[in-house]
């Protein structure tokens, strides 16, 4: 595009080629990584759906197991989600700090919410492991089945945002911060508000809704 | 044809200088030089947007934990019409002040992405729990008391 704004601008009232002006006129959507990346949130979206429409049907049949009420500490779960949205606004502002193009502090920011994860990835685990020991693992009701694979499944998306996060890292640390770092940035920006919404719907459908009587 | 030129050469002119310092974060891409403004790409993030979105995301997170744990309500069904309208405030609020969600960017494409994604959502649901739920008003029936009752 600016290759021929040059030429052009050289032979001024001599048009070259107009045809091909056509071309590199066309008009195509910005950013379409950005468009593609919101395409693949949307459909997980929908993953995620499906797995709040199973544990809506199951999430009360308990096989005369455990119940949500007796088994979901509710400070434990408070305590994660304060860690998800810590994340989500340390990791703005790593936003914050590439649009200033400073690349120490957007790693400094990004190594936060690396560790914000990491605390919630231990709570859950923590959580998890709690509720195997006390035989209610995925295998003891329909309903824990559900739970297992709707909190896991969220769970797992944080493991991959945080393995993304240190790759991004150590990706920014070498090259700075790029045309393209910055576009990656902001795909894992849109990825990690995306796990935050999505665990809205989990501990609000599952948590504080399955300790309800 | 003469018009094309002229447009190009206007907008060449435009260009140029743009293209040299390269301040306009994600848009600094050097071919989407073009009135950046009018159909927008991703939204530039500010602090006051993030700040308002994290304090909201806090009331609005507190408050259900508050209504559980609190026993506020003494009927469970209130109680759970109650967080599920935060839960949707909430995630309102994350589109808006951290996905940046807007009618604009991308020429308006993810916004109806977004819309069609929330139908099917919400057809998922519903309709799931819909269907299991009223699934004995579906069976065939099963003793001489229900087929007295055939419609």
């Amino acid at each position: 595009m600016s290759n021929t704004a040059t030429a052009n601008l050289g032979a001024t009232g001599a048009p070259a080629t107009p045809p091909s002006f056509y071309v590199t006129d066309e008009h195509h959507v910005e950013n379409g990584t950005l468009l593609g990346f919101w395409l693949y949130l949307m459909s997980d979206c929908l993953i995620f759906a499906c797995l709040f429409a199973v544990y809506g049907v199951l999430g009360r049949s308990y096989a005369a197991g455990p119940s949500g009420m007796e088994l979901f500490e509710l400070p434990l779960v408070a305590l994660n989600t304060a860690m998800l949205l810590l994340s989500s606004i340390t990791y703005g502002f790593a936003v914050l700090e590439m649009q200033k193009k400073r690349v120490k502090p957007t790693l400094v920011w990004l190594g936060i919410t690396g560790l914000f994860g990491l605390a919630f990835l231990g709570i859950e685990m923590y959580e998890f492991a709690h509720l195997i020991h006390e035989g209610a693992g995925p295998q003891r009701s329909a309903f824990l089945s559900a739970f297992f694979a709707l909190v896991g499944t969220h769970g797992l998306h944080v493991t991959f945002g945080i393995i993304w996060l240190v790759v991004l890292m150590f990706q920014v640390g070498k090259m700075g911060l790029t045309v393209e770092n910055r576009r990656r940035l902001m795909c894992l920006s849109m990825f990690w508000h995306f796990l935050d919404v999505v665990w809205i719907g989990v501990f609000t459908f599952v948590y504080l809704m399955g300790t309800l009587p | 044809m003469s018009t094309y030129t002229e447009n190009h050469f206007q907008h060449g002119r435009h260009v140029l200088p743009e293209d040299t310092h390269d301040t306009h974060g994600e848009h600094g891409h050097g071919h989407d030089d073009h009135g950046h403004d009018d159909h927008g790409g991703h939204a530039e993030s500010t602090l006051g947007g993030y700040a308002i979105g994290f304090i909201l995301s806090v009331i609005l997170t507190a408050i259900p934990f508050w209504i559980v744990m609190g026993k506020v309500f003494d009927n469970s069904h209130t109680t759970a019409l109650v967080i599920l309208g935060f839960a949707a405030v909430q995630i309102v609020v994350h589109m808006v002040y951290f996905l940046h969600m807007n009618t604009r960017s991308e020429g308006g494409w993810t916004f109806i992405a977004l819309i069609f994604t929330i139908v099917v959502v919400v057809i998922t649901l519903a309709g799931s729990l819909w269907v299991m739920f009223h699934m004995n008003a579906n069976m065939m029936p099963v003793n001489v008391h229900d087929m007295k009752n055939m419609p």
